[in-house]
C-alpha cells in the first residue's frame, strides 16, 4: 500500500505536464497569457517557498530579486544587448550577487526581526530603483521591452513559443528545485526549520545553511525576474514593493508552505480568482484579503498541504476498514 | 587526558550571576554526575559548555583544545553531543529522518537502518516523532546524541518525566556505553546518579559546592543541607 501511495507525485507530475504541454492547443490567447503568467509567478513563489516553506524563514524581501533580475534584462536590452542568453544569465547573476550580499546582513536576525529587516531593505532596493531614474526610468519604469531572440528560426512574439520557452525553464527550474530538496543540503534545510538548536549541536552550521538556500532562492526569483520583464515588457518599481512580496507570500502560503507544487497552485488560484473577482468588482483588493484571512484561519497547510492532509486520512481510514473486514 | 575543563566560567544574566567561578574537570573515560537545587545553574552550565550561552569571562577546554570561543556546531564536531531538558527533535519528521539527519555531518559508520536496528528502534523507522510518547521521545533524545558518534556525552536530565520501566531502560543504556564516551549528566533521580555516577559535582547558587565520591557527597553535611536532605 505505501508503495501504491507513493506513486501518486509521480503520477500527478505525468499528468500535471501534459496538461502544460498541452494547454495552448485549448486555451484562448487570454487564457494562454493568464497560464504564462502563472508559470512565471509559480516559479517566482517556488523560490520564495524554500525559503518560508522549508527553511522557516518568512522573507519580505523577495521581490527584490524578482525585481532585480527583471530591472539587469530591462536596462540591457533597452542599451541593446538584445542577446537573451546573455540576459537571463546577467539578470541571475545580478540576482545571486544581491542574495549574497544581503543575506550576510539579514541573516544575523531571526523570527520577527529576520522578517522586518527583509522588509526594510527590500525598501530600500525600491527606493533605489524609485530615485535612480538615469539608469532604471524611475517612477516611470522601463517600457518597450521586446520579447527575447533566442536566435532560433522560430518568433517569440507568438505567444505559443513564449510559453514553451517559459514552460521549459519551469520544468528545468523546479527540477533542479526538486533535487536540492531531496540533496543532503535540502534535509538540513528541513532540519534547520524543524529545530536550529538541535541542528546546532549535531554539528550542522545552520548560518551556512540558512545563507545557501537565501541565496538560491534569490537566483530562482531573478530568473523568474526575467522571464516576468520579457512577457511584460515593462517593469517599474512596482515590482520591487513589499506589496509584491507580500503577494508571493500569498500564494505560497493560499497554495501550502513547503509542499514544492502548492506555490505554484496558489499562484494560479490567485491570478484566476483575481481575474474573476475583478470582473465583477472594483473592490477585489478586499475581496482577496478576505481569502487571505480565511487562508489563515482555516486553511493553514494551504491547499495542497490539505488535500495531502485528507488524503493521508482516507488512506489510514480505507486501510483500518480493509483491516477489520478480513478480520 | 582530559575530556573536558573548564576553568572559572561565570555567567550573569542581567544582574543574576547564574555561573560564578566555576571550574571543572573531568577525564576521558569518566562518568561525571552534576546534582544540585533547581536554580543552581546546572543547564546554564551545559549550555556554557556546548556553546548555546555565550560565557563572560572563562575558559573550556574539550579534549585540550581551547574552545570557549567556539560556536557550538564546532564543538559538535570535536566529538561533544548533548541531550536537551526539554525535548528538543524534528518532531515533524520520521524516527528515521530524525537518525538520519544525525548521522549526516559526522562521517559515521553506520546507515540510519543499521543504528536503529542495532538499537532495537528499526519498527518505528516511519513514525512521525511527535507521534512517540514522551517517554520514547526523550529515548530519541539520547539516540540522536549517540548517533554522532560523540566523545563527551552531556545528558540533561535523561529520565526526567519517564516511568521507572522507562528510567531503568535508560539507564541501562547510559550504564552499557562504552568507556571511549566521556558521560557528564544531570539528573535530580539519585538512584540513577548513584547507579551512573563515578565522581559527583554539586552546584549550589551558581558555585560548586562540593565533589567527591558516592561516598563523600552522601555524607558532606552541607550538601545534605542544600539537596539531599537530612532523615530528620
Amino acid at each position: 500500500m505505501k508503495q501504491r501511495w507513493l506513486r501518486f507525485p509521480l503520477i500527478g507530475s505525468i499528468v500535471a505536464l501534459l496538461a502544460l504541454l498541452t494547454s495552448p492547443l485549448i486555451l484562448t490567447p487570454y487564457g494562454l497569457s493568464l497560464m504564462t503568467q502563472v508559470l512565471i509567478f509559480g516559479l517566482f513563489a517556488m523560490s520564495l517557498d524554500l525559503l518560508v516553506g522549508y527553511t522557516g524563514l518568512v522573507s519580505f524581501n523577495h521581490a527584490s530579486f524578482f525585481g532585480i533580475g527583471a530591472y539587469t534584462a530591462g536596462i540591457l536590452v533597452t542599451q541593446g544587448y538584445e542577446n537573451f542568453w546573455f540576459t537571463l544569465l546577467a539578470g541571475v547573476t545580478v540576482s545571486l550577487i544581491l542574495a549574497f550580499l544581503l543575506g550576510t546582513l539579514v541573516l544575523r536576525s531571526s523570527g520577527p526581526y529576520f522578517l522586518m529587516i527583509t522588509l526594510a531593505f527590500g525598501q530600500m532596493v525600491f527606493a533605489l530603483a524609485w530615485r535612480w531614474r538615469s539608469v532604471t526610468g524611475g517612477d516611470d519604469g522601463l517600457s518597450g521591452i521586446p520579447r527575447p531572440e533566442l536566435g532560433l528560426p522560430i518568433s517569440m512574439w507568438d505567444s505559443q513559443n513564449f510559453y514553451y520557452l517559459v514552460l521549459a525553464f519551469f520544468i528545468l527550474s523546479s527540477f533542479i528545485l526538486w533535487r536540492i530538496i531531496r540533496s543532503k543540503l535540502g534535509r538540513s534545510i528541513i532540519g534547520v526549520r524543524e529545530s536550529e538548536s538541535r541542528m546546532q549541536a549535531l554539528g550542522y552550521n545552520t548560518w551556512a545553511i540558512k545563507y545557501l538556500a537565501y541565496t538560491i532562492a534569490g537566483g530562482f526569483a531573478g530568473l523568474a525576474g526575467v522571464f516576468f520583464v520579457y512577457f511584460n515588457g515593462f517593469i517599474s518599481p512596482q515590482q520591487l514593493d513589499w506589496s509584491m512580496s507580500g503577494l508571493v507570500i500569498l500564494m505560497v502560503i493560499v497554495g501550502g508552505a513547503g509542499t514544492f507544487v502548492g506555490p505554484v497552485i496558489g499562484a494560479g488560484a490567485i491570478f484566476v480568482l483575481q481575474n474573476l473577482i475583478s470582473a465583477q468588482t472594483e473592490r477585489w483588493s478586499m475581496s482577496m484579503g478576505i481569502i487571505f484571512i480565511l487562508c489563515v484561519m482555516y486553511l493553514r497547510d494551504g491547499v495542497v498541504g490539505y488535500t495531502i492532509k485528507l488524503s493521508k486520512k482516507g488512506l489510514r481510514n480505507y486501510e483500518s476498514f480493509r483491516n477489520k473486514k478480513r478480520e | 587526558m582530559k575530556a573536558l575543563e573548564i576553568k572559572n566560567v561565570s555567567k550573569t544574566f542581567g544582574g543574576l550571576a547564574v555561573l560564578q567561578d566555576v571550574s571543572l574537570a573531568i577525564e576521558a573515560g569518566e562518568r561525571r554526575a552534576i546534582i544540585g537545587p533547581n536554580g543552581a545553574g546546572k543547564t546554564t552550565l551545559f549550555n556554557v559548555i556546548s556553546g548555546v550561552t555565550p560565557l563572560n569571562s572563562g575558559e573550556i577546554s574539550l579534549f585540550g583544545k581551547k574552545s570557549e570561543h567556539l560556536p557550538s556546531f564546532r564543538r559538535a564536531r570535536l566529538g561533544l553531543a548533548r541531550t536537551f531538558q526539554q525535548n528538543n527533535l524534528f518532531f515533524n519528521l520520521t524516527l528515521l529522518e530524525n537518525i538520519h539527519l544525525a548521522l549526516l555531518p559526522h562521517k559515521s559508520p553506520f546507515t540510519p537502518k543499521e543504528f536503529l536496528e542495532d538499537c532495537g528502534w528499526w519498527e518505528k523507522r516511519d513514525v512521525l516523532v511527535k507521534e512517540l510518547s514522551y517517554g520514547e521521545q526523550r529515548q530519541v533524545e539520547l539516540l540522536l546524541a549517540l548517533a554522532q558518534s560523540p566523545r563527551l556525552l552531556l545528558l540533561d536530565e535523561p529520565t526526567a518525566g519517564m516511568s521507572s520501566v522507562e528510567t531503568h531502560k535508560i539507564t541501562s543504556m547510559i550504564r552499557n556505553l562504552s568507556r571511549e564516551i566521556t558521560v557528564l549528566i544531570i539528573e535530580h533521580d539519585m538512584e540513577v546518579v548513584f547507579d551512573l555516577a563515578d565522581y559527583i559535582t554539586v552546584l549550589n547558587y551558581g558555585k560548586v559546592l562540593f565533589e567527591g565520591t558516592q561516598e563523600e557527597v552522601r555524607s558532606d553535611k552541607r550538601v545534605k543541607e542544600v539537596y539531599l536532605g537530612t532523615a530528620d
